[in-house]
């Protein structure tokens, strides 16, 4: 009897634990990214001492802790890393303002802002014109770089982007096809979901139609693969590229920040913040997330994530 | 000092501590079993919704992995197969080695090299699964990569993987196996009694015939149960196959690019959202009800094994 007792009283217990968990998960969510914010702007703190700095420099500008309200962006996927870490830095900065986005992808965040629904359109593509002729005004935040990668050994040091289509949907196989040696081409790319992925495969529309001889899950082993892999051929940020590997040009521009600056090399692609009339028109909170942007802090954030600097 | 003090102390106070020993074992004990129920009703929970949302056939049925794509395909059958025959092959290799290791540490070998065998085994557990993974990496990979341009010269469908393949993630788990089987099946040839030995050799059966014939036979149960706690490891392996076995999702034959269950959540959770998130928690449900069939095979044969022994 007293057995049965107590394995009752145990498997009531574990059952309350249990839901009591559950139920807890939802809210522990919120309460760890309150945490993350603040673990994060502690960590930036010399980022935010230097737009302080801005702000007093600025007469014009209002005092930071009087602004409070929400200013909500919407758009592109692939700004996401870029967002998040520029939002906490800026809601570090200014607690009394809430930034919201959210990730629908830049033609829906586009249509959200002419719509006016958002204060922000995030976008990793130029503006088409009839969202210009609905009132977006293109502000470009940063610029997002791919170079193309292959072994140190391999002697093709130019392509066509046409050839790189075909490499990476398996039409090439050999390095001997585009004039190199007689070496089998080893496709490596990311996992599905990867942002740089998601921007290779859209700048060179190859979306979905790639085969990839492997998927790998960082930028640091796609790296490390090429370089020590003969005849591998990859893609990366820009800005990890190194000497252990060849940045191949593309169409006969080479993979440099000028260039992509200039706007000759293919796999590079703008990020778009559009506003709805240029952002002098706009209010005090969207002009406070811009100014942010701009200063010494933003611009520190924006590199850190590893993309270029409009200039 | 109390002059009642004894060792047995009042009576009040004793059976005070006796119940309150008896909740703080009875709290250790709940916690095992809440952790066990909580993970299962969580796995349910994350993991049943990509069952309605995608459809069971389309999820466990097709092949392909697009979950990206601009109309998704979310099969994961090619994961499914890659972890079973991955395991598979790990174990048919694996277990012929770890069990004659076993015989040869118990039955052949001299005393002097049986204690350099068995420390090296004991090593061989203990070296984390991200070591296995980097050899694999540095040493493994280059080296199937020259027999795979040996053995696909000049063939026009195969795609060259750089040595990042099935035949790569099996001798890894083949040799990450090793010492669970070896311990395990050694302990149990061990407890075989001599005198099954002694009557073998007494009938005239040379020391190999009654090592194959009586002793291995005797120790049967606790070589399976080694043999299941390998499957376990092997099945639940992620590190070291992510490094070594390619990534991209295709059939598993050996010299292709493959992934499997555990490294579809590795590598891909980061990223993941929407029905894609779902998805691979659905994956991660798949690999726990494997997990949970081997645990409950394991436990049927612990208890056939003390049944037989009574």
């Amino acid at each position: 009897m007293k057995n049965k007792f107590v394995k009752m009283v145990a498997t009531a217990a574990v059952c309350g634990m249990v839901a009591a968990s559950m139920a807890g998960c939802q809210s522990n969510g919120t309460n760890d990214s309150a945490n993350d914010n603040t673990a994060n702007g502690t960590a930036d703190n010399s980022a935010a001492d230097n737009s302080t700095d801005n702000g007093a420099a600025d007469a014009a500008t209002t005092d930071p802790a009087e602004l409070s309200g929400t200013v909500t962006l919407a758009g592109s996927t692939s700004m996401e890393k870029v967002c998040e870490a520029l939002s906490e830095a800026f809601m570090e900065e200014y607690p009394n303002i809430t930034v919201t986005v959210e990730y629908t992808g830049s033609g829906a965040g586009l249509e959200a802002l002419t719509a006016g629904s958002v204060d922000i359109g995030d976008s990793s593509r130029t503006l088409k014109d009839e969202e210009i002729a609905a009132g977006a005004v293109e502000n470009i935040v940063a610029i997002d770089g791919i170079a193309v990668i292959t072994d140190p050994a391999n002697t093709v040091l130019d392509i066509t982007s046409d050839d790189l289509t075909k490499i990476y949907t398996g039409e090439y196989t050999n390095w001997s096809e585009l004039g190199g040696a007689d070496e089998a081409i080893v496709v490596i790319g990311r996992e599905a979901g990867s942002g740089t992925r998601g921007a290779f495969e859209e700048l060179l529309k190859v979306e979905d139609a790639c085969a990839y001889a492997q998927e790998l899950d960082t930028t640091g082993a796609v790296l490390a693969k090429v370089a020590s892999t003969p005849g591998a051929i990859g893609y990366v940020s820009l800005d990890v590229v190194d000497d252990s590997v060849n940045a191949l040009a593309l169409d006969g521009v080479a993979a440099t920040e000028e260039n992509i600056l200039a706007g000759g090399y293919l796999l590079s692609r703008p990020f778009v913040m559009a506003t709805k009339g240029e952002i002098a028109d706009q209010n005090e909170l969207v002009k406070t997330w811009f100014d942010f942007i701009a200063s010494d802090a933003g611009q520190t954030v924006i590199s850190n994530v590893g993309l270029i600097l409009p200039q | 000092m109390n002059e009642y003090a004894s060792i047995h102390s009042k009576g009040v106070s004793k059976s005070v501590v006796e119940l309150i020993a008896k909740i703080i074992f009875l709290i250790c004990a709940i916690i095992a079993i809440f952790a066990v129920c909580s993970i299962t009703v969580y796995m349910f929970m994350k993991g049943t919704p990509a069952l309605k949302s995608v459809g069971v056939t389309d999820l466990f049925f097709k092949t392909e992995w697009k979950p990206t794509a601009s109309e998704p395909s979310y099969g994961i059958l090619y994961i499914i197969l890659s972890s079973i025959i991955g395991t598979a092959a790990a174990v048919a290799i694996g277990v012929p080695i770890g069990l004659l290791t076993a015989v040869f540490l118990t039955e052949v070998s001299n005393k002097k090299l049986a204690a350099i065998v068995q420390p090296a085994v004991e090593l061989l557990a203990a070296i984390p699964s991200v070591i296995y993974g980097l050899l694999g990496l540095m040493l493994l990979n280059p080296f199937l990569y020259k027999l795979e341009k040996l053995i696909f010269k000049g063939s026009a469908t195969h795609q060259f993987t750089g040595g990042a393949n099935l035949l790569a993630a099996v001798i890894v788990l083949a040799i990450m196996i090793l010492p669970t089987v070896i311990n395990i099946s050694a302990s149990s040839i061990r407890a075989v009694p001599d005198y099954l030995r002694s009557a073998s050799l007494a009938l005239g059966a040379t020391k190999i015939q009654t090592i194959f014939k009586v002793t291995i036979p005797a120790a049967k149960s606790g070589i399976m149960t080694g043999v299941v706690l390998g499957i376990g490891r092997a099945l639940g392996e992620a590190m070291a196959i992510n490094m070594v076995a390619g990534g991209a999702v295709n059939f598993p034959l050996p010299f292709n690019s493959v992934r499997f269950l555990t490294t579809q959540i590795v590598s891909e959770m980061g990223y993941a959202g929407g029905v894609h998130r779902q998805v691979l928690f659905t994956v991660g449900l798949v690999l726990y009800i494997f997990i949970m069939i081997v645990n409950l095979i394991l436990l049927k044969m612990k208890k056939k094994g003390e049944k037989d022994l009574a």
